[in-house]
Formats: structure tokens, sequence, C-alpha cells
């Protein structure tokens, strides 16, 4: 297992936001976990994904990060990094105009917009990524992420290719309007469009993932994992709290919550998430073999009254995936 | 982006942000501000789902309930005989009094409500009936039990079903289009919304209380955000306007007797392209191609998306 986790390229740390600087110490050789405060040396953290080896926080990632930890070394290339955000309102609010806060935050962040889409292999496997990053303006949803991902599913529909999406935004952008709410039906209609390709959509609730995001595509995907204690939902905790002036309930909106009232399929540790990623697509990839009439090496435990059990499905899958034999985690 | 919106905005003159009603200009009265129509959008006269069934339809036979869970009484649909055609009818609904929205939950809708929504689509799907919404909600109710009853997948799952509805779908902007709990009875083939009627991504108080940390400054937020039944129709986000030559709750049996009008046409128009051969795939392309193009950005020396405003 631990060979499937190993990052061929030394880490290198991305340029960080605010709040990120504050948590790190002159230096930035040690950090401090937001949860349990405890200060751990930064190599560590990174090795351990990002999620703090004393408490289990998962600590934000930007989405570089996260494309880096999912895909092959080097196997990451980005689809349609040209596209910029326009200001179609020609939005004012207290604090400027649309335009200006789109170019502070493009400066800060490094990024373009807040969704990253691309091609990547995963042990081997083709995947397209679809990662919201979070540092730019909250992530949210407008006329660029909507159409980027569109694009991406629209791709993965026409060469049937699986796709990712990591969702961790606070919603629709007000800033874009009514653009950015459509783009709530856009992707959703893409991806019904994925659905008839039969190309399987996986998406990964991160913290927070809240709006427009959630009430669209990330919760109508085949397969959706969360990641521990991160915190979706439709409407935010403070917004329900102040309109029905009731006390929210103790793990209120967590992954666990979502879990426990039937809403995901999965809370998936972060230094699982590769591996349970491979076997997804392990499974799914099979089943297009059996779609082609290829031949399935493990058929004859099937219809074989007489055939040993299990070992020869274990020998069979060893042969004919070579992905799952170096993984040694099935 | 501006040369798009001059080229869908023709039959009402755009005026560097400001554009006014010709009905307005006719009558030489000022024209209403966004947060003026946001409360003629609110004003409890003004008429509601049941009013525009009662009024334009006969033969209405509640279904209640989404099978599953409940039913919630902020979103109300049914069956019933619109012109020659049976129809499938579904609406946010408010209340006309404190205690009728109290039980109406002044139109917020719950996921059950969603469900009801998403049932009854296919409903008509199955049988080949075509679709009519009715939009007024402030939005979906953020509440404790909507959140563990899947508030979120609720909206997704309606969405999904509406992109792939196999049959015509009209929806109504009829008072105030609030968020994803308007959308998720409005991913339709026509979206026709009336004259003073808005439709946001947020209430403006909200869009006020976050970008201006001041839910005061809500009559500014309305503007800014561009909710009005003019902006949409510029943007090509909406496909028709229907006029008040009063505002609704003054002559309400006017306004219905147009949406009824309105919607007729829009049907009769879905119709012909389904009676083609292979007309469903025909609509289903146009149901895609229509949200699909929605977005304005830049790419290389493009200066806007528009490979869409082309058309």
């Amino acid at each position: 297992m631990r060979s499937i986790l190993h990052r061929g390229d030394k880490f290198q740390p991305l340029p960080t936001d605010d709040g990120r600087l504050d948590q790190q110490i002159p230096g930035g050789l040690w950090q401090k976990c937001p949860k349990c405060s405890e200060l751990i040396y930064s190599r560590e953290l990174e090795n351990n994904f990002r999620v703090c080896p004393k408490c289990g926080h998962h600590l934000r990632l930007r989405a570089r990060e996260r494309i880096q930890q999912i895909s092959d070394p080097d196997s990451f290339e980005e689809w349609d990094a040209g596209i910029q955000p326009a200001d179609p309102l020609h939005f004012e609010d207290g604090s400027g105009s649309y335009s200006e806060k789109l170019q502070a935050t493009q400066q800060k962040s490094g990024e373009q917009e807040a969704l990253i889409t691309g091609a990547a292999t995963v042990d081997g496997r083709p995947i397209a990524l679809a990662v919201a990053d979070f540092d730019f303006l909250g992530a949210s949803m407008g006329s660029v992420y909507g159409e980027k991902l569109t694009r991406a599913i629209e791709r993965c529909a026409e060469i049937g290719t699986p796709l990712l999406t990591v969702n961790a935004s606070g919603g629709a952008r007000m800033h874009e309007g009514l653009f950015s709410l459509m783009q709530m039906a856009k992707t959703v209609a893409a991806f019904a469009r994925l659905g008839e390709a039969r190309a399987p959509h996986i998406s990964l609730l991160a913290d927070p993932c809240y709006g427009g995001v959630t009430a669209s595509y990330a919760t109508v995907a085949d397969i959706i994992l969360a990641e521990p204690g991160a915190l979706i939902g439709f409407a935010g905790p403070r917004v329900i709290e102040q309109i029905t002036k009731q006390k929210l309930p103790e793990g209120f909106q967590t992954a666990e919550f979502l879990l426990s009232h039937g809403m995901i399929d999965l809370i998936v540790v972060r230094t699982d998430l590769r591996r349970t990623l491979i076997e997804l697509l392990n499974h799914y990839a099979r089943v297009h073999q059996v779609d082609r009439g290829e031949s399935i090496p493990w058929e004859p435990t099937i219809i074989e009254p007489h055939s040993s059990n299990g070992s020869a499905y274990d020998d069979a899958v060893l042969e004919y995936e070579p992905a799952a034999a170096t993984g040694g985690g099935s | 982006m501006r040369r798009a919106r001059q080229r869908r905005g023709d039959n009402h003159e755009v005026l560097d942000g400001e554009e006014l009603q010709p009905a307005e200009q006719e009558s030489g009265q000022p024209a209403l501000t966004p947060w003026d129509r946001v409360k003629l959008a609110r004003h409890p006269d003004r008429p509601h789902s049941l009013d525009y069934i009662n009024e334009l339809m006969t033969g209405f036979i509640e279904l209640h309930g989404d099978r599953r869970y409940g039913d919630d009484q902020a979103l109300v649909g049914g069956i019933a005989r619109f012109g020659d055609r049976t129809i499938i009818v579904i609406g946010h609904q408010k209340g006309g009094d404190t205690k009728e929205n109290i039980r109406r939950n002044f139109g917020m809708v719950r996921p059950e409500g969603y469900r009801k929504a998403e049932r009854l689509m296919r409903h008509a799907e199955k049988f080949g009936i075509p679709v009519v919404t009715f939009i007024d909600t402030p939005g979906a109710e953020p509440g404790i039990g909507s959140e563990e009853r899947g508030q979120g997948t609720a909206i997704a799952e309606s969405l999904l079903t509406m992109a792939n509805l196999k049959t015509p779908v009209v929806a109504v902007v009829i008072g105030e289009g609030g968020s994803g709990g308007a959308l998720a009875i409005g991913m339709a083939d026509r979206i026709l919304m009336l004259e003073n009627a808005v439709y946001a991504v947020a209430s403006p108080e909200a869009c006020a209380a976050i970008l201006w940390k001041d839910a005061a400054k809500a009559p500014q937020a309305a503007a800014t955000m561009r909710i009005t039944a003019n902006d949409l129709h510029g943007f090509g986000i909406i496909d028709e306007i229907v006029p008040e030559s009063l505002p609704a709750h003054e002559t309400p049996q006017v306004t219905i007797a147009a949406v009824g009008v309105a919607v007729d046409r829009s049907l009769r128009d879905l119709m012909k392209v389904v009676d083609q051969p292979s007309g469903l795939d025909r609509l289903m392309e146009q149901r895609y191609e229509k949200f699909r193009r929605i977005g304005e950005w830049t790419e290389g020396d493009e200066p806007s998306a528009a490979r869409s405003r082309n058309d």
C-alpha cells in the first residue's frame, strides 16, 4: 500500500493564502493544526497529505495540491487554462468592483479561476479531474467554473473517461448573478449526458461545500465520497440558526452527519483516497471490458463449480490487472 | 457582452444599465427601481400559483406528497386541463395571509416538495403530458430537517430530472425567483417572466449582508445584481417578458390572462417541435443548448463567450 501512496516528486509547497500564513511559524518549518493546535513539522504534514498526525484533522488543500496528491507524477495536463472571468453585470459592492476583486484574487491565489480541470492518470488509468480551489473567492461557481466543468464533462462523455470532481465551494458566485445560478443547470445537464455515455462521475466533497454546488452536480454523482469532518450542506449553519432560532445539533452538516442520513456513499480519509480511487476505477474498467465482450479472467470461478474459491480470483486479478498487483491493497 | 445584450434587448431601450419599459415611457410614469420590483414581486396580494391554476385551468386534481416522506404544502402540483390539453402543473405556493403562510412555509420548499415535483414530472413524462411550472419562492427552506433530508440533493435531483425530461416544460416566474429553490422547477424549454417579477442568485438582503456586511443595503444590491425581467431577457437567460400594464396585485385577472396566453403560445411552439419526426430528440437537444450557452467569459483574444450568442 505504501508504494501506491508514494509521490514521485519532492513536494513543493504552493503559494499560500493569508489564512494559512497565519498558521505558519517563521521559516515555514512548523505549522499549527487549526483543530488541535499541535505544532507539526511542515514536511511531516506534507508527507501525511496535510492531515494532522495527532488528531487526524484534514487541513484544506489548494486545488493543485489535491491534483498532485491524487494523480500519477507529472501526468496532469490542464484543460482550458486560458478562460478568463468576465464581469457581465458590471457588479459593484461596498468594497469596489468585481473586476478589481477578480484581479486581486488572481494575483493573490496564483490561479485564473476557481476550478482547475484536466486529464491525468491514476495508477496508469486515465481520469479527468475538476478540482475547486477554495482560496479563489470561496471556489464560488460562476460562468468560467461552469464552462470549464461542462467542457470537461463533454470531453469525458465523448471518450468515455471517468471524471472526478473535488468540491469545496461556497456556492454560486453572487457577482455574476443569474449567470452563476444557471451554471447549476448547465453542469447538471452535461452530467446527464455523461451518464448516458456511462462514464462514471465520482464526486469528492471536501470542507466546506455549500449552496449551489451541493444543490447541483456534486450530489448527483454516481459515487459520492466525503472527507472526514468536512462541512457539507445547502444552507450555511449561521443562516439556519438565525432563521430557525434553534440550536444546531452536534456534528450538524459534517460528512459523518450526511453519511448517517444516507446522503453520501462513503467517508474516505485522505491518505486512503488514491487507493479508493484506484479500486473504483478498476471496477468500472472491468465493467466496460465485459460490455465489449472481452474475456474476463475470473469468469471460470463463476461457472465452474469445482474451481478453488478465492485464489483463482486473486490470481486472475493479478494477471489481468497489473495495476492492482502493484497496489497490493486489494 | 454589450453587443450581445443589445441584440437581445431590441424591444427595450438600453440606456447604460438603466432599461426602461416602453409602457412606462408612454405613460410618463417614472421607471420602477429594481428594489421597487422586489417589493412588488413580494406583495402579499400578488396572485400566487393556485390563483393561476384556478383561473387558467379546469378540472385541476391536486396530487399530494412525494411518496417518500411527506407532503410539502409550499409546493403544489397536479393534473389539469389547460385549453384543449392535459397538463401537469407544479408551483411554489405562498400564502395569502399569515395563517396560510405558516402552513405554506412562506413558499420555502423542503426536500419533500422538490421530490414531489420530481415525481410529478416523471409522471408527465410517462404519459407524454407537457409540464407548466410557476416560480414564486424566497428560496429553498434553510432548516435542520431540510438539511437532514438532503435539501441540496433534492434540488440537484430535480435538476437532473428536468435536464432529461422527455416532454415539453414551460416555466413562468410569477413573483420571487429565489435562487436554487426557484431553479429546481425552472429548468424549462421556455422561461417566461412577469414584468415585475425578480429572479436572483440570492435575495438582495442576503447579498447585501454578505458583500456590504449590511442587510440594509439591499436596494443597492438589488440594482447591481440585475434581477429584473428586462435585465435577464437582455442576458438571454429568460425567453419572454409577460407585461404588467399595472402591477399584478392591482389587476390580477388581467395579469393571469396574459400569462395564460403566453404559456399557451409557448406550449404550442414546443408541441410543434415534438410532433415532428424525432421531435423529442430535438427538444432534448434544444434544451441542452439553451442552458449550455449561458455564461460570459473571455478566452484568448475573444472578448466574450458567445459562440452561444450568435443565434
